[in-house]
């Protein structure tokens, strides 16, 4: 068994000034709290990376400079999908018996840590360095390349993909930490300036700065009492040129290994977190994961199914499409929010249920993905 | 391995690799088949030939090099002779279109890029 015991998010956007240990540290600080524990009591360490001061030890790093001295401790590579890659570690090292209480924590200040070009660059290097690099692709490219071709297999419109980042932006309108604050329409995400086609500027998640982390203990250690039923992965490949058909990716392998590891269907869920770096990949992976039926997924948007008060609220936070992307802490925000829907401390985004709850993570270009379900118990 | 006289070495050429074990063609050159494991490979010069799967013009680049040829068409060829390849080609290609390869030179290297089959 394993409970998440714990969580903490910083406001993401600009953070002058703030290195990556620094937005780290502010995150892991106020989960700690949150948990009801001491620095001390914290046995396991799991950090992901930072493109602004790679670390060959990021754990031991940050171990050090927060003050603790874990039993268990090192980084998780997997892009996009790090943040649940490392809640499923933590969860199967504490139901193992190999440490008490794992602090998960990413945080980078990749938006005024270095040029947003130099991010850019620094992304791009998910390509093959042979075979996609030299062709000058950008991250936007790559999944502009699977937005194509997903919609030419399914129909889907440009309109249709706006409404993800309508949807996002509407609900990061409700949380202060959120990086933007100004509505948007579909027209506006039409018109905003192209990037990599059919993806627009507004189709595309920020970079920002900030820091997510949460606790996964043994034991409940405080009033929330929330349970990891289960988990999964999948990787089907690293590099687009070498991806799979669009029937065949991975988030519907690792959605079908997490039901089978859990005994959850979808009919239980009552709240999502859906990784959303691009409006293409919030849409894809709702139709994968069975939370809407092929190419319908943009209908339900529409028709309110996945706002606050709607029958799947999702990502109501805002997403890495309005919360913000600082990398690993990015997709670790909606961990966040859902804990706070589940435990009833979401405020004015609070939701009427989030007893069940699904989350998705995709690292690479569709590449890596882990499915969990949560649930109040 | 030697490195490949293809275009990711400036030369006009695409090659891939054929397994002489189960008969599966991969592009990204290894020193064994990923699909099976054999080292039985053989080395082929692709014809250039292929069908257009995914498209997108990027726009928006990222460095100095890549910024002067925007706009510029990454795609996605299933090729003739049954691997995907990513390559440039002519921004009105659309998914489907029946395509062959020529070269150009794409921020200071020879990159493939395809149009319109005749």
């Amino acid at each position: 068994m394993s409970f998440i015991t714990g969580v903490g998010l910083t406001p993401y956007g600009k953070h002058e000034g703030l290195t990556s240990l620094d937005l780290m540290s502010k995150a892991a600080e106020l989960a700690v709290a949150d948990a009801g524990l001491r620095r001390g009591e914290i046995d396991g360490i799991l950090c992901g990376y930072s493109t602004v001061s790679p670390h060959i030890m990021l754990a031991t790093v940050f171990a050090e400079h927060f003050g603790v001295r874990p039993s268990y401790a090192h980084a998780v590579q997997v892009g996009g999908a790090t943040g649940l890659a490392m809640a499923m570690l933590a969860h199967h090292l504490v139901d193992a018996g190999v440490v008490k209480h794992v602090l998960v924590v990413g945080g980078e200040n990749r938006l005024t840590g270095q040029s947003r070009d130099a991010s850019i660059v620094a992304l791009a290097q998910v390509g093959h360095p042979d075979y996609e690099v030299p062709l000058g692709p950008t991250i936007p490219a790559y999944y502009g390349l699977v937005a194509s071709r997903y919609m030419h297999e399914y129909g889907v419109t440009e309109e249709d993909l706006a409404e993800f980042s309508v949807l996002m932006r509407a609900h990061a309108l409700t949380h202060p930490g959120a990086q933007f604050h100004e509505p948007i329409t579909v027209a506006d995400v039409m018109a905003s300036k192209p990037v990599a086609s059919p993806l627009k500027l507004l189709d595309c998640c920020p970079v920002s700065d900030g820091g997510a982390a949460f606790v996964i203990s043994r034991e409940p250690t405080n009033t929330a009492r929330v349970k990891i039923r289960g988990c999964a992965q999948a990787h089907t490949h690293q590099h687009v040129t070498a991806a799979p058909a669009l029937s065949e990716l991975g988030a519907e392998i690792a959605i079908a290994k997490a039901k089978e590891a859990s005994g959850v269907a979808i009919p239980d869920v009552r709240y999502a977190a859906v990784y959303d770096s691009f409006t293409i990949t919030l849409a894809m992976l709702l139709e994968d994961l069975g939370l809407a039926k092929r190419g319908e997924a943009a209908a339900r948007v529409r028709a309110g199914h996945f706002s606050r008060d709607g029958a799947m609220p999702l990502n109501t936070h805002g997403g890495l499409l309005s919360y913000g992307h600082c990398g690993v802490g990015g997709a670790m925000a909606h961990l966040v929010e859902t804990h706070l829907q589940m435990t009833d401390r979401a405020g004015n985004r609070q939701v009427r249920d989030a007893s069940v709850a699904l989350l998705h993570g995709d690292g690479g270009v569709l590449s890596s993905h882990v499915s969990m379900f949560l649930e109040r118990v | 391995m030697d490195k490949p006289a293809d275009w990711t070495t400036g030369q006009e050429a695409i090659l891939y690799q054929l397994c002489g074990a189960c008969g599966k063609p991969q592009y990204f050159r290894r020193g064994f088949c990923a699909a099976c494991g054999s080292t039985e490979l053989i080395e082929k010069r692709a014809s250039g030939k292929g069908t257009v799967y995914a498209t997108s013009v990027v726009m928006r680049a990222a460095t100095a090099e890549t910024r002067a040829h925007v706009p510029y068409n990454i795609v996605l060829v299933d090729t003739e002779e049954g691997f995907r390849m990513m390559a440039h080609g002519a921004t009105i290609l659309k998914i489907g279109d029946a395509v062959t390869a020529r070269f150009a030179t794409f921020a200071g290297r020879l990159v493939p890029y395809f149009e319109n089959s005749t």
